[in-house]
């Protein structure tokens, strides 16, 4: 069955204090090379049969409603991925 | 000393005619969430100051003829997707969204998830993130009161010091910068953190209210501040029941 993916991510202007903690837990593992990280939030969406363009506006619509708050967060990406 | 009563026996009192119900006929409804959890101090808080409080459930579809309702503290939904971004779709908020902006303007006060709440509702601007230490903090709290001419800041001085429970892990207020100008210019910080800002919240911003002033959100507890021996030792330790009677004396004024 196919899957609508929608990835949300913190606006780039608002500080992620997950991600700040990531980013400092790394190097006491040995993962040096990483200066940052961000962390979003990743929503598979199933459909019970063919995404049709009606289907994938209201997954956008969803995704811009109730999956992100566009105070703090950005809708990055919405796909359909097949199973 | 009169007995009061807790929320499951409140409806039983005011049916005997207590002498509290006397003091006043106002009523204040008090919402519940599947995840609340201060919604009996909110309701004691009520009581306290003298209206009598009416026990509001989420999935309710009217508002009843509450005078004044409050969101209280929690983890509605168990803060799942965001804190409040859930709640904020349930049937009862559709109602509080439309009687907050109606002309009747309905108080609405939203303490710590509530306050979350109202701002996934976009009643108040902006939003709550994670504290910027990541850690749940709980704590008495000072707090300035910067406008006290709303409908929950009437029974304070301008400037006046409070002291309140503060307890939650998303409490980070934050919002663009056009927004928070535009906050400060037309006085709609309401509170702001003295002496420790306990999250990162930005200019130290602990509630808002929106333009009319009939709705406010702050992230500290006033209704964990209402009773002499229960609240915090700086103070008085009631520094938080003046959020109540300003809501009931508005109330009584309206009425006159």
């Amino acid at each position: 069955m196919p899957r609508i993916v929608v990835d949300v991510m913190p606006k780039p202007e608002i500080l992620d204090p997950q991600g700040k903690a990531i980013v400092g837990a790394l190097p006491r593992l040995g993962f040096t090379a990483f200066s940052a990280v961000r962390q979003g939030k990743r929503f598979e969406l199933t459909v019970d049969g063919e995404v049709t363009e009606e289907i994938l506006a209201q997954a956008r619509n969803a995704a811009e409603t109730l999956l992100s708050n566009p105070v703090i967060e950005d809708v990055v990406n919405v796909e359909v991925v097949e199973a | 000393m009169t007995e009061l009563p807790l929320i499951g026996e409140a409806v039983a009192v005011a049916a005997h005619g207590s002498d509290l119900r006397q003091l006043n006929g106002a009523k204040i409804g008090v919402v519940t969430f599947p995840g609340t959890l201060d919604d009996r101090d909110a309701v004691r808080a009520v009581r306290l100051a003298g209206a009598t409080p009416v026990a509001l459930w989420h999935a309710d579809t009217t508002l009843g003829d509450v005078d004044a309702v409050v969101i209280p503290g929690g983890f509605s939904y168990g803060d799942y997707l965001r804190a409040g971004a859930i709640s904020r779709f349930a049937p009862l908020m559709s109602k509080i969204i439309d009687a907050a902006n109606s002309e009747a303007r309905l108080p609405v006060l939203g303490i710590c998830n509530g306050f979350q709440i109202l701002t996934e509702s976009h009643l108040l601007p902006g939003s709550m993130i994670k504290n910027d230490h990541l850690k749940f903090m709980c704590r008495d709290q000072v707090l300035r009161v910067e406008n006290n001419t709303t409908d929950w800041t009437r029974d304070y001085a301008a400037g006046q010091e409070i002291t309140v429970p503060l307890k939650n892990q998303d409490g980070q207020y934050i919002a663009d910068e056009k927004t928070l100008d535009a906050l400060e210019a037309e006085g709609r910080v309401v509170f702001r953190y003295v002496g420790f800002n306990p999250n990162g919240s930005r200019r130290d911003i602990a509630g808002i209210s929106n333009a009319a002033g009939n709705v406010v959100g702050l992230m500290p507890h006033p209704e964990h501040a209402v009773e002499a021996g229960f609240g915090p030792e700086e103070g008085s330790g009631t520094e938080g029941l003046g959020f109540f009677t300003s809501v009931l004396n508005k109330i009584v004024g309206d009425n006159k």
